[in-house]
């Protein structure tokens, strides 16, 4: 079948066009995740002017120099902290740190629960691939026990984190978790956490076809869907406990937590005392 | 508000600080370590007073990130820390230089390596000052020796950094920051401050595209600008590009956008040297013992001055050249450690004059006996 390229997309608007084709794999749920989130930015009716993107490294790091508003590509990890900087200096800005699971929860872990704990307005989204897929599918914090990846070829001996359930404890104010196949829900949780403040989580769980799908008896881009269509579970409010991902067990989507708008911000906190101690 | 002019008492750390609010930093991030925690403890008492942001990172990392973030947001911004903490922040310092993104990091020397000293001094952080962080780039470094000039200097850091878009280190040692002494605050009409430069129009604007002076103005957030910053090698439109032609332009650029200004960056500061045969070459607290030494040694008939390193990075070749072409017969070098400003000095004088060094390996000074016994088995 000869290839057809689309002329132009419904969210070309929001993307640097002359940068695509983008790096990402066939079958890749990065896009869907990109895709969804741009429709949370129409629908909330954000101003690009007014929206900044933050990513890290990896391949959902690349997120950040597709999209068309300030956007900024930092370290391996550390998107958080220079987010709550800028963030910080520019409260009047919607900050948003777009990265992977390797990214924002292995390497970057302390900076994700600590900005959770301040209750920093950042709307965080985690696209977890259940590996680090950019340097050819090594083992990471959230790849299932006994997967199988570059580094774990006898089978993954260790338990990854639980994401909600992590965001949850550490304080985040909004904590939702959705797959890539699941982008109408998805970009209406993107939607519904750019009206709200604080820390906002969301996870979106997304297929690696190329590097984790194929050594998991995954090896189509559609396996990895079908599975999430079979196996997930949609319950709004479960117990974040629960959402662990374990062979055999249902994977629970949803909005676990929403204590947004109850809780006073990082900023907002910060503002106060500098307007009550300010001498000039 | 910043101090208001007159005369103070205070040590080298709280210099540092009252420094950094009279060049207009606003925004501070740092995880306490000794010996330079007494500047975060200020900071953090006297930033919102002024309007400034004050927050303890949960890691060095994170507060370096942040004070990036920050700069990006606008804000005049700095960390302060020690040995173990710099050696956190090198990542950082690169993605700093590759972004262009004014940053002042004060480093507190103790002794090292590892935990070592962390109450005592020590001077050996001057090469991980400069190359710290993978690849080939250039840094500014600056090092006081007065409190006085911990207040000046921390000034000129942010001028430096906003003036040329590079992060500046400020190399302090312990022995410095817990250092008590007078220091004049000068009016604000003598005190200069640099901004950043800001485009002029969005219209065909590139965020990396240098004016003449090589560097590139700096957008602001939140105006549509629509730019995208990158610690991967980059075009002028800030786009990732592996290429290696592209690579030769921007990494040749960042370096060169300090050495071409270097002697606008250079500061030394001599004493005694009109006649000097023989060169102490200090930096840092330091520098106090060695001008002692001059003391007792143009005492005792020996024709001896001392180079005061005010700026380490880039390394004054240049002058320390000159001075061995006219007459200088002998550098030596104190510091503590076993010999990096050596290295430099030794490089420097191509041959012309002989280079001893005189190392400590940390937790106390040289006193101005063992500098002067030095020279004297010189002579």
């Amino acid at each position: 079948m000869p290839v057809k390229y689309v002329e132009s997309h419904l969210w070309d608007k929001y993307l640097r066009t002359d940068r695509l084709p983008h790096i990402w794999c066939p079958g890749c749920g990065i896009g869907s995740a990109l895709s969804a989130f741009l429709e949370g930015v129409e629908r909330a009716g954000i101003d690009p002017k007014k929206l900044v993107v933050v990513s890290g490294i990896g391949c959902t790091g690349r997120v950040a120099g597709y999209i068309k508003v300030d956007s900024f590509h930092t370290t391996h990890g550390r998107p958080i902290p220079f987010a709550m900087g800028l963030k910080l200096a520019r409260p009047d800005l919607h900050v948003v740190v777009f990265s992977g699971d390797g990214d924002l929860i292995t390497i970057g872990g302390n900076h994700f629960i600590h900005a959770a704990r301040r209750n920093v307005d950042l709307l965080v989204i985690c696209v977890n691939n259940f590996n680090y897929g950019m340097t050819g599918g090594q083992v990471g914090a959230t790849t299932p026990e006994g997967a199988y990846t570059t580094t774990t070829p006898y089978g993954n001996p260790e338990r990854p984190f639980n994401l909600p359930y992590l965001a949850a404890a550490a304080g985040a104010v909004y904590v939702a978790r959705w797959t890539s196949l699941h982008v109408r829900r998805l970009a209406w949780s993107i939607t519904e956490a750019f009206k709200k403040k604080g820390f906002r989580f969301i996870e979106v769980l997304a297929p690696c076809p190329t590097a984790y799908g194929r050594r998991n008896k995954f090896p189509d881009p559609i396996d990895m869907l079908k599975f999430f269509k079979e196996n997930c579970e949609i319950k709004d409010f479960a117990d974040p406990k629960e959402a662990d991902i374990v062979p055999g067990k249902k994977i629970i989507l949803g909005k676990f937590v929403d204590l947004a708008d109850e809780k006073p911000t990082f900023e907002e906190k910060i503002y106060e005392l500098i307007n009550k101690y300010r001498k000039v | 508000m910043s101090l208001s002019p007159g005369i103070y008492f205070m040590s080298g750390n709280d210099a540092v600080a009252e420094g950094a609010i009279t060049a207009g930093c606003r925004f501070f991030a740092g995880y306490p370590i000794t010996p330079s925690s007494e500047i975060a403890e200020r900071l953090s008492r006297r930033l919102p007073e002024v309007g400034g942001i004050y927050v303890q990172g949960e890691d060095e990392i994170a507060s370096i990130m942040a004070i990036i973030g920050a700069s990006w947001g606008g804000l005049k911004a700095m960390t302060a820390t020690s040995g173990p903490g710099f050696s956190l922040m090198q990542e950082s310092i690169g993605f700093a230089v590759m972004t262009e993104t004014p940053i002042v990091i004060v480093d507190v020397q103790r002794a090292g390596p590892s935990t070592g000293m962390p109450t005592y001094v020590g001077q050996g952080d001057v090469m991980q000052a400069k190359w710290g962080s993978h690849g080939p780039y250039e840094i500014i470094a600056i090092a006081p020796s007065s409190v006085q000039e911990c207040f000046d200097l921390t000034i000129r850091a942010f001028n430096l950094a906003e003036r040329y878009r590079v992060p500046v280190i400020m190399l302090m040692d312990e022995r410095l920051s817990h250092l008590y002494e007078k220091v004049r605050i000068p009016s604000p009409e003598k005190i200069i401050i640099i901004n950043r430069k800001k485009p002029k129009s969005k219209e065909n604007f590139l965020p990396y595209m240098p004016e003449d002076d090589l560097i590139p103005p700096m957008p602001p957030v939140g105006e549509g600008f629509f730019f995208h910053v990158t610690g991967l090698t980059h075009d002028e439109k800030g786009y990732p590009k592996m290429d290696p032609e592209v690579q030769e332009r921007l990494i040749r650029r960042l370096n060169d956008k300090i050495r071409k200004h270097a002697d606008e960056i250079i500061d030394i500061q001599t004493y005694m040297m009109d006649d000097a045969d023989i060169a102490i070459v200090a930096f840092g607290s330091v520098v106090r013992s060695a001008i002692r030494a001059v003391k007792i040694a143009r005492k005792n008939g020996a024709r001896v001055g001392l180079i005061d390193l005010k700026t380490i990075w880039p390394f004054p070749e240049k002058h320390i050249y000159n001075f061995a072409k006219n007459g200088v017969r002998h550098f030596i070098v104190a510091e503590v450690n076993y010999g990096q400003v050596f290295l430099e000095v030794q490089r420097s004088v191509r041959g012309e004059a002989e280079v001893h060094l005189i190392p400590k390996m940390g937790g106390a000074i040289h006193s101005p006996l063992e500098i002067w016994s030095f020279i004297n088995k010189l002579r």
